[in-house]
């Protein structure tokens, strides 16, 4: 049996791991480390949750200056967005207490296939779009740095785009992650904004929806302080490292490998959690 | 100061903030691991309920330190949206400072429902 000292180094390399790899992969560091918690090492799903959830916000406020540097990021629809985000961030903290466990743990799985799925597809391009005329009223147009100047956009589908927002908040909250893949395939995908504005913008959204949800992790006491500060440490170290590692020729071929072990850690979820687990 | 270089020092900001939470969490943890590192740990069962920032304060010191670290982390987010609704008053622009607003208050909701 482990004491408190082995345990904590464990879960902090763990996490580590887990956050190199989600930076690099794109996938967020919490999709991969609260798994990781319960399987490898046995860890309540709550609390593991509660943790990565802290993770999500040290990643989120500590890339934020280097994103904010490349001049990218929509503050105007970031913030229009997050009324959305946050709203459905603290539905989905407060389902937690209704849904069962096991029925969370499934799914989480069924969110982990997705994006094992979605990490190998990669998403299409798209093309430019008519400005709906509340996006127009709302200003969320704007301009980003190209290598002749500022390259005017518009922004689409508002309302479509705010719903799926609302979802991508509603998860977060359930799961304890930052689902930053669904805020992107909203702004890309649905409001046709463009992709680095996209992916920049997310992040910022990111940190604000997972406060929404710390409020009512903390009072239904999710957050152990001795379990996140591990984890905390872990994934912020290993996402700072695998930022900086640059994306070269094998990363399709990681990729790929990373989206087979991810979809192994959700059928085992799926198996644990129809047959006693996560209780 | 125009909406770059405002974005700039925000960002910033909350490098060094996560900087900042980060250590306190991590000296809390030392502290953690140096009185506690030989017990036997037990995450597996989860208690519903009757859990809050209230209760946590009656922590041992120790895990104290690694909680005003993370409700440290957790400020920064906020810190973000209450700077953008500063730099919204002041160009000003009253629809996203009411959409700012909105965002603020979901975001007190739920943090001030922590401490109960």
């Amino acid at each position: 049996m482990m004491n408190v000292l082995e345990f904590s180094l464990i879960v902090c390399g763990v996490s580590a791991a887990g956050g190199f790899l989600g930076a690099l992969t794109g996938l967020g560091g919490a999709v991969i480390v609260t798994p990781a918690l319960t399987l490898l090492l046995g860890v309540n799903l709550h609390y593991a949750m509660g943790a990565a959830l802290v993770s999500v916000i040290a990643t989120s406020s500590g890339a934020a200056a280097a994103y904010v540097k490349e001049g990218f990021s929509n503050i105007r629809l970031g913030m229009f967005l997050e009324i959305a985000t946050t709203v459905g961030a603290i539905v989905g903290a407060h389902l937690t207490s209704v849904i069962p466990a096991p029925a969370l743990a499934i799914v989480f799985a069924l969110v982990l296939l997705y994006s094992a799925w979605h990490s190998v597809h990669g998403i299409p391009e798209v093309s430019e779009t008519k400005p709906d005329p509340l996006a127009l009223r709302f200003r969320l147009g704007s301009t980003y740095p190209g290598p002749l100047g500022a390259i005017h956009y518009q922004v689409g589908r508002v309302k479509a785009g705010f719903s799926l927002m609302f979802s991508a908040g509603l998860l977060s909250g359930l799961l304890g992650i930052g689902s930053g893949a669904m805020k992107v395939i909203a702004m890309d995908q649905v409001m046709r904004v463009p992709f680095k504005v996209s992916t920049t913008t997310s992040n910022f959204m990111i940190g604000v929806t997972a406060a929404a949800s710390a409020g009512i992790y903390l009072h239904r006491g999710y957050i152990d302080p001795r379990l996140a500060m591990p984890v905390m440490l872990g994934v912020l170290a290993g996402s700072l490292l695998g930022a900086r590692q640059l994306i070269g020729a094998g990363t399709r071929a990681l990729r790929l490998v990373f989206a087979v072990v991810v979809a192994a850690m959700a059928v085992e979820m799926i198996y644990s959690a129809s047959t006693g687990g996560f209780q | 100061m125009t909406d770059q270089q405002l974005e700039e020092n925000m960002g910033n900001l909350l490098r060094w903030g996560v900087i900042l939470a980060a250590t306190v969490v991590a000296a809390g943890g030392v502290w953690y691991l140096a009185t506690n590192g030989g017990a036997t740990p037990d995450y597996r069962h989860y208690a519903p309920g009757a859990e809050s920032v209230r209760k946590l304060a009656e922590l041992p010191a120790p895990e104290l330190v690694i909680l005003a670290g993370l409700l440290l982390l957790i400020a920064t987010p906020v810190a973000r949206v209450v700077f953008s609704l500063a730099a919204f008053a002041m160009e000003p622009d009253r629809t996203y400072v009411v959409c700012t607003m909105i965002v603020l208050g979901v975001l007190m909701y739920s943090l001030s429902s922590s401490w109960w």
